[in-house]
């Protein structure tokens, strides 16, 4: 194996623009125990709940307008609106679509959502970076974002979380981090599905972890280290696929991350697991207070199962782009706790309503 | 074919971003668009999309809905002055109703209207929240 | 231009009528009109009506009337403007008559609420205003009459109590009235404790969902008297017009529609608010009848309230509404509302009002509003005397 592994466009790209958005509704874990297992706690402290009027179309149409006002670019420049979802709201109809006109991106450009469970928005990072590094486009916005459902009772069902981010990927010149490489890492490994017409997704317990979580994540980034010959002292901090806490501190200390490197970005604690929005918001929490020629290593998971893992360096033009649009800690300071009974109703799991 | 679904795509840049006219004659914003412009009567084309900014004007909590918004009661919807100076009619979101106050500040979002049943299209456009989030941007 | 009076009237109970359908109201109304009348042929019939469409399935209702009433031959239309299309059924026939082009008009509302669930009745109401820009953002045709009482009760410092006496007059009225919808009495604690529909409005700002029907005959002044021992004239009829929906109103408190219609009435007939007996106003709710009292001159700015709280508003005070229960206690089956005013109005002119009966009235002012405000038609009526 050598460098051809290694992902790295014809001309130099970046950030341009990045934006979040997390719904304001919080469900505790010891909430969903209280209902399931007559109390405790559970893997994370609380999680984000899309309200009644909340889908993935919504949430990716405010981290996509947050994204582009700190791009500093017009919506019509988009060459290509990516999003990323494991839950779109239709299953047959481009949610991207809804998203481009939202914008008012509309109509010269590509718009299609791309499904790779919690790695549909790293793959649209990537499809991104591949259309304005071949020089097709200047700008295309990639987005991860998700309204995840677990199985009422389920061990997922107190992670499964509402939010996303986006990211407008643009030339060098105006990023707000540049892209060092990156490299992906795909094998077919069913640790977690949904079929067609099943509300709620199936998962082969703990399959998931080592073979599926762990292998990917950490072969992924570890070549993508080995290739760039950086070790993780090499980097001001990492973010990580996060379905918990967990997972992500296990993964990086195997890396050689220390807990430090990791904290910025680590949010599942807070907002639980945005699925294809979670390492991205990382990643967004991380631009939201990274210094000018910070390094920061991104390595998505997918189930099914892939990982994506970026190398980026933040520029100079960050100061000056971070406070045009709301931060990752000004949604998740904005929080108004529900009961299992208002999630239930929120999340559509009341028979006949 | 539910019949909204062609009045609802033809009306997608007024619902999902605010898309108004401004006449170029007195300067007038105008939303929604009309092509005439109100105050002055001459033709007004030129499109124009509105900031989002504004504040409640006057606003009631809705208990017992219409058709197709009843998954939604109690909602609360807003007569809202936007800065250019149109009013919308608009519903409000994110805010109890215990919270809403006439001349609060709100900026514009873009949710989930309603759906056309099960097997329909899902309705997209403005709402309006709480400006706390807006304090970043400009 | 010919003078135009009324020579008969004819309605049905404002109820639900489960075992009546549309035609069967229609029917009643418009027979019991031309036996008042004492004619038996007529020129043309105008059928003022909302939701038949809608509710009912049945549009083309002017062919039903004359087909179902016997009256074979005789021109036939629906008339629609939303609440206002009793009245606009009215005045069109008033422009037959007074053109010369018809003799004997049959003017009648009709309305059938009931057959549809609440939310699909309260949907159908909403379409009287702007579908793409209101009622799209899930507004009800109550809510934007909440957004004006909010917006009153804020400029003007007024508290949802002090509406009370609105509803509490009118069911007052509506007691002595065995056409009415709700023949009892309520008291400003019932108002005060009903249950909120759209904040601030509560159920008993609000006029009720019903059925019902209304007609009137209308003939040329001269030949009046011969046909009716008290016909009564039509001394004004005019229309104000204002945006559709409420957020294209400049001043949206102001029911500038009201304001024109009113003052285009009065002009008409030479008279101002001091000269009229009674008021029969919209009151399909409480702030309804506030606005239309300060739009048609009888209270300032803000003060329309003050009437009610000061017994003004009452068959004894000095601007009487809703003397036969207003829309809120007789009922509001919308398309046929405006001709219940009239019927009632002129009931109060032929001193045929029983106990809500105001002595000696003689002038009286009808007004029926379409929608939040957007069509305003009134008429300014006087009894012929015998």
């Amino acid at each position: 194996m050598s460098d051809y592994r290694l992902m790295r466009p014809q001309r130099d790209v970046g950030v341009s623009g990045y934006g979040s958005y997390i719904p304001m509704y919080r469900l505790p874990g010891a909430e969903i125990a209280r209902v399931w297992s007559g109390g405790g706690r559970g893997p994370v402290k609380e999680k984000a709940v899309a309200g009644l009027d909340e889908d993935t179309v919504t949430i990716a149409i405010e981290a996509a307008r947050n994204a582009v006002a700190r791009a500093e670019i017009e919506p019509g420049e988009l060459r290509a609106i990516w999003l990323g979802t494991e839950s779109p709201p239709y299953a047959v109809k481009p949610s991207s679509t809804i998203v481009a006109e939202a914008l008012g991106a509309a109509p010269y450009l590509l718009a299609a959502d791309f499904e790779f469970a919690c790695k549909a928005g790293t793959e649209a990072v990537q499809a991104a970076i591949g259309l304005v590094g071949s020089g097709m486009g200047d700008y295309a916005l990639a987005i991860g974002a998700d309204t995840a459902q677990g199985r009422p009772g389920d061990d997922l069902e107190y992670t499964a979380a509402s939010g996303g981010s986006a990211f407008v990927i643009g030339p060098a010149e105006n990023a707000v981090a540049t892209l060092i490489a990156s490299l992906s890492y795909a094998t077919d490994t069913p640790d977690f599905w949904r079929r067609g017409y099943q509300p709620y997704p199936s998962h082969s317990g703990r399959f998931t972890g080592e073979p599926a979580y762990f292998h990917h994540t950490l072969a992924a980034a570890s070549a993508l280290m080995e290739e760039l010959d950086m070790a993780a002292a090499d980097f001001d901090y990492a973010v990580f696929h996060q379905p918990n806490v967990k997972f992500p501190m296990r993964a990086a200390g195997r890396l050689g991350f220390t807990p430090e490197q990791v904290r910025d970005g680590l949010l599942s604690n807070e907002i639980g697991n945005t699925y294809a929005g979670a390492s991205l918001t990382g990643l967004s929490a991380i631009l939201d207070r990274a210094e000018p020629g910070a390094i920061i290593l991104l390595v998505s998971f997918g189930s099914g199962a892939g990982s994506d893992a970026f190398a980026w360096r933040v520029t100079e033009r960050i100061e000056s782009r971070r406070d045009k649009a709301p931060k990752v800690s000004d949604y998740i300071e904005r929080r108004t706790e529900i009961d299992y009974a208002s999630y239930a109703r929120y999340r559509g799991k009341l028979q006949g309503s | 074919m539910d019949p909204k679904v062609v009045n609802d795509w033809r009306l997608r840049g007024q619902r999902y971003r605010l898309e108004g006219e401004v006449c170029d004659h007195c300067g007038e914003s105008i939303f929604p668009p009309r092509d005439i412009c109100p105050e002055c009567k001459e033709p007004a084309k030129t499109p124009h999309t509105l900031s989002g900014r504004g504040e409640v004007y006057t606003f009631s909590t809705i208990y017992s809905a219409p058709e197709g918004f009843e998954a939604y009661t109690p909602y609360t919807v807003a007569l809202i002055k936007l800065e250019e100076g149109p009013i919308v009619t608009a519903q409000l979101t994110d805010v109890a109703p215990t919270d809403v106050a006439i001349g609060m500040p709100v900026e514009m979002v873009t949710r989930r209207l309603r759906t056309h049943g099960d097997e329909g299209t899902i309705v997209y456009g403005y709402k309006f929240r709480p400006l706390h989030l807006g304090q970043a941007a400009d | 231009m010919r003078d135009v009076a009324i020579i008969g009237i004819g309605q049905t109970s404002v109820d639900e009528h489960w075992g009546t359908g549309i035609r069967h109201l229609m029917l009643d109304a418009g027979l019991s009109a031309l036996q008042d009348a004492n004619v038996d042929t007529i020129d043309a019939v105008y059928v003022g009506n909302m939701l038949s469409g809608e509710i009912a399935g049945q549009s083309h209702l002017g062919a039903l009337a004359v087909d179902f009433m016997g009256l074979e031959g005789v021109e036939a239309y629906k008339v629609e403007a939303a609440c206002a299309s009793g009245a606009a059924a009215l005045r069109t026939g008033y422009i037959a008559v007074a053109s010369g082009m018809m003799d004997l008009v049959l003017a009648l509302g009709v309305e059938k609420m009931t057959d549809t669930s609440g939310r699909e009745t309260t949907a159908a109401l909403a379409a009287a205003a702007d579908a793409e820009y209101e009622v799209s953002q899930g507004i009800s045709f109550v809510a934007l009459n909440a957004l004006l009482m909010r917006r009153y009760m804020h400029e003007y410092g007024w508290k949802r109590e002090d509406f009370a006496n609105f509803a509490v007059t009118a069911h007052a009225n509506g007691a002595n009235n065995p056409n009415a919808m709700f023949q009892r009495p309520i008291t400003a604690e019932a108002y005060a404790r009903a249950p909120v529909i759209a904040s601030p409005i509560g159920l008993l700002d609000a006029s009720p969902v019903c059925d019902g029907a209304a007609a009137v005959i209308l003939a040329p002044v001269e030949y009046a008297r011969t046909l009716s021992p008290a016909p009564v004239k039509i001394l004004a009829s005019a229309v104000g017009m204002a945006p559709l929906a409420v957020h294209d109103r400049k001043d949206p408190l102001a029911l500038e529609a009201a304001i024109t219609s009113s003052q285009k009435a009065y002009k008409q007939a030479g008279l101002t608010p001091q000269d009229l007996d009674f008021f029969e106003l919209h009151d399909a709710f409480t702030i309804m009848a506030t606005l239309s009292l300060e739009a048609a001159g009888f209270a300032e700015r803000g003060k329309g309230v003050q009437m009610a709280l000061d017994g003004e508003i009452t068959l004894q005070g000095r601007v009487p509404i809703a003397t036969m229960g207003g829309l809120k206690a007789r009922g509001h089956p919308v398309g046929a509302t405006g001709i219940y005013q009239i019927v009632e109005s002129v009931l109060q002119l032929r001193g045929l009002a029983g106990p809500n009966q105001i002595p000696g009235a003689r002038l009286g002012m009808v007004q029926n509003i379409g929608g939040s405000g957007a069509t305003i038609i009134t008429h300014i009526l006087e009894a012929m005397g015998s």
